[in-house]
């Protein structure tokens, strides 16, 4: 999957002269002080955490984010990455190590004399803490919208250096979803489908990153139709009862590598078999770690849910 | 088992029994009102469970649903193919798992309150609950190609857990039943630090290992009941076997030692046959609280103190509570559930204080 859309990619690049700067960027090559480079250093870039002021061009960038660690190789600034956590398994040639940003260890952080940190939370307080070693710690939160991942391409864009390179890879994001949209089978427009996060059942709305991402597809989310949900913060537990009386005409699975859901597990459980999506083999697989993220591999996601819906288009 | 069992029924022990709750009475009527009592609660927590979902299925299909399935009769329901299998598949086998686990629960609270003498013992004291959150713990970061066997893993844990605690509580100290409390305070400790690295150590994981200790019976299938059928009706059988030695136990070790029940065997065998059921609930449901300690002291409150009665009637009375818990769980936010244990406790422990104030307000008077 991941090879299979790079190789799309290239054939993009081939094709369109336009693209190029947007293309030799979001090429894994390690690219370091390329063409891509811009960007003006002392900068401030005001981010959840507050104003992260960065003085010079970071070189030792300590990723604590899967999602971050993804974007920056995207936006070329992977040779400027030293360390990142032990979930960041995406680019496989990050240099992983056993970090953990829900367990920080200052002095290990520390110790890889970052330049700049980047986390998706501040839950631990990392930016006040490497404060006091002169290290400017960038947070960007979960996205919630598609808008807001955008958004965060630019901010590391500006932190590292490659602002040009990394507004042109949100756009190439954008324009390969908005391809897929419009690919999209019409007939799908208003499908129901259950999201499923967890075996027992835990799912989400379409107030979620992943549910919005879901719903530009025309489809609508079971768990919605519940005015109770709203106090689950958008990862609500559901009754098999209600996924099972609620009919879904798709399941995506987001367990699929957690804990080993398949289509034929689903249809396997009891009292699942007469639901529509099981008959009609529309219960799809999805990469747990991708569908858990809000970074540029998004688009495989959705590709992989379009693909889907374009085989299997309502009424056949 | 039972043949241990002195002939007649040891005389000190009534009176004292007696004693420790006032205006409660021994007479067989009071026993059996209580059990009738507990066994009609249990019928209107069925048939609450079967009927209120969050799926809109009236009662009378409900009904004819469950006609449809007893052997012999070929009664055909008429219900649409889903609602039939929201009740067969879905909504009865949540019911009737809840029911056992919660008479393994409070059967098990029950026993261990007896065998230890002790008012705050419930079915984990002995490190149930930290061997199956560690077992369930393994399983779940190890990967996805193991989670059949989570209930397995659970069971495992907390059985090993048990036969640690016992092994090295029996074999120190002169009061054995302090000592294997102890015991299983260490032991708890020490497997709920494993635990907690491990899911610590999987952040991904949290989720799920979070989801399995605040307990549900969100994913209860026919096949969970039949998995935990054998265990749960030989604990309850053994349970029910040694209620009478549980009330010579009350007396004090030496004392029943004197009387010729062997209590250093029956609290093995007790002890053996709560943990056993107790873990088969646990392995099928996660960690439920609150319920062996609430339901057996609700049934001395109300009832009296003899474990003739409180040991059936707790078992009852256990299983219709945790059924109606888990009516809540499923329709309070319906459709999104309540996690079980949150809703035993949150209606368990006010429940409960009313019972005990009121039961001091009767004796004031």
């Amino acid at each position: 999957m991941v090879k299979r859309s790079h190789r799309t990619l290239l054939v993009l690049c081939a094709g369109l002269g336009l693209l190029a700067a947007a293309c030799s960027s979001s090429s894994a090559s390690p690219t370091g002080a390329g063409s891509s480079v811009s960007g003006s250093f002392p900068t401030s870039i005001s981010a959840a955490n507050g104003t992260v002021k960065i003085k010079a061009r970071p070189h030792a960038i300590v990723s604590l984010s899967p999602t971050a660690t993804e974007m920056l190789y995207a936006i070329g600034a992977g040779s400027q990455v030293k360390a990142v956590d032990k979930y960041s398994d995406y680019p496989k040639n990050a240099p992983r190590t056993n970090l953990d940003e829900l367990a920080p260890n200052i002095e290990a952080i520390v110790s890889y004399r970052p330049d700049l940190v980047v986390v998706a939370g501040d839950s631990t307080a990392l930016t006040g803490r490497l404060a006091a070693f002169g290290i400017p710690v960038l947070s960007l939160p979960p996205a919630v919208t598609l808008a807001d991942s955008y958004v965060q391409y630019h901010q590391l864009g500006r932190a590292t250096g490659h602002v040009q390179a990394a507004d042109a890879e949100a756009a190439h994001v954008k324009s390969q979803i908005a391809t897929i949209v419009q690919e999209a089978p019409k007939s799908e427009v208003g499908r129901t489908y259950y999201y499923e996060l967890e075996p027992s059942y835990y799912s989400v709305t379409s107030s979620t990153f992943i549910g919005k991402v879901l719903g530009i597809l025309g489809l609508r989310n079971i768990a919605d139709d519940a005015p109770s949900v709203a106090s689950s913060g958008g990862y609500p537990q559901l009754s098999a009862e209600f996924i099972v009386q609620s009919n879904p005409d798709w399941v995506f699975l987001a367990d699929t590598i957690c804990c080993g859901q398949t289509a034929q597990s689903v249809a396997a459980r009891p009292g699942w078999s007469a639901m529509k999506a099981v008959r009609q083999g529309q219960v799809v697989g999805l990469d747990d770690d991708i569908a858990s993220r809000w970074g540029p591999r998004i688009v495989e996601l959705l590709q992989t849910v379009e693909t889907a819906m374009s085989k299997h288009p309502a009424g056949t | 088992m039972s043949t241990t069992l002195p002939r007649n029924p040891p005389a000190p022990v009534r009176p004292r029994a007696v004693s420790e709750v006032p205006g409660t009475s021994l007479h067989p009527v009071s026993a059996r009102r209580a059990v009738v009592v507990a066994l009609g609660a249990l019928v209107g927590a069925v048939v609450l469970g079967v009927s209120i979902g969050p799926a809109d299925v009236s009662f009378s299909a409900a009904l004819r649903v469950v006609a449809s399935h007893v052997p012999f009769v070929h009664f055909h329901s008429g219900v649409s193919r889903i609602d039939a299998d929201i009740l067969w598949q879905i909504r009865l086998p949540r019911v009737v798992l809840g029911g056992m686990v919660g008479a393994m629960l409070a059967g098990g609270g029950a026993a261990f309150q007896g065998v230890f003498r002790n008012p705050l013992a419930d079915p984990y004291l002995l490190g149930v609950a930290a061997g199956a959150g560690l077992g369930a713990t393994v399983v779940i970061v190890a990967g996805s190609r193991l989670s059949e066997i989570l209930p397995l893993a659970a069971f495992a844990g907390a059985v090993g857990a048990v036969t640690l605690t016992y092994l090295i509580g029996a074999t120190v100290g002169r009061q054995a039943t302090v000592s294997i409390v102890l015991a299983g305070v260490a032991v708890a400790a020490l497997l709920t630090a494993i635990q907690t690295f491990l899911q610590q150590q999987h952040a991904p994981d949290l989720q799920a290992v979070y989801g399995w200790i605040l307990g549900s019976l969100t994913v209860a299938t026919w096949s969970d009941v039949l998995l935990i059928l054998p265990y749960v009706a030989v604990s309850a059988l053994v349970l029910m076997a040694h209620r009478r030695l549980l009330d010579v136990l009350r007396v004090g070790e030496t004392e029943a030692d004197s009387l010729g029940v062997r209590s250093s065997r029956v609290r093995l065998t007790v002890v053996a046959a709560a943990t056993l059921g107790t873990a088969a609930a646990v392995a099928v449901s996660g960690l439920i609280g609150f319920v062996g300690i609430i339901v057996p002291h609700t049934v001395r409150l109300t009832t009296n103190a003899s474990y003739r009665v409180v040991m059936p009637v707790s078992m009852i009375g256990g299983a219709a509570f945790l059924i109606l818990a888990d009516v809540a769980a499923r329709t309070v936010l319906a459709p999104s559930e309540i996690p079980i244990g949150v809703v035993t406790a949150f209606v368990g422990a006010p429940f409960f204080l009313f019972v005990l104030r009121s039961r001091r307000v009767g004796r004031s008077t």
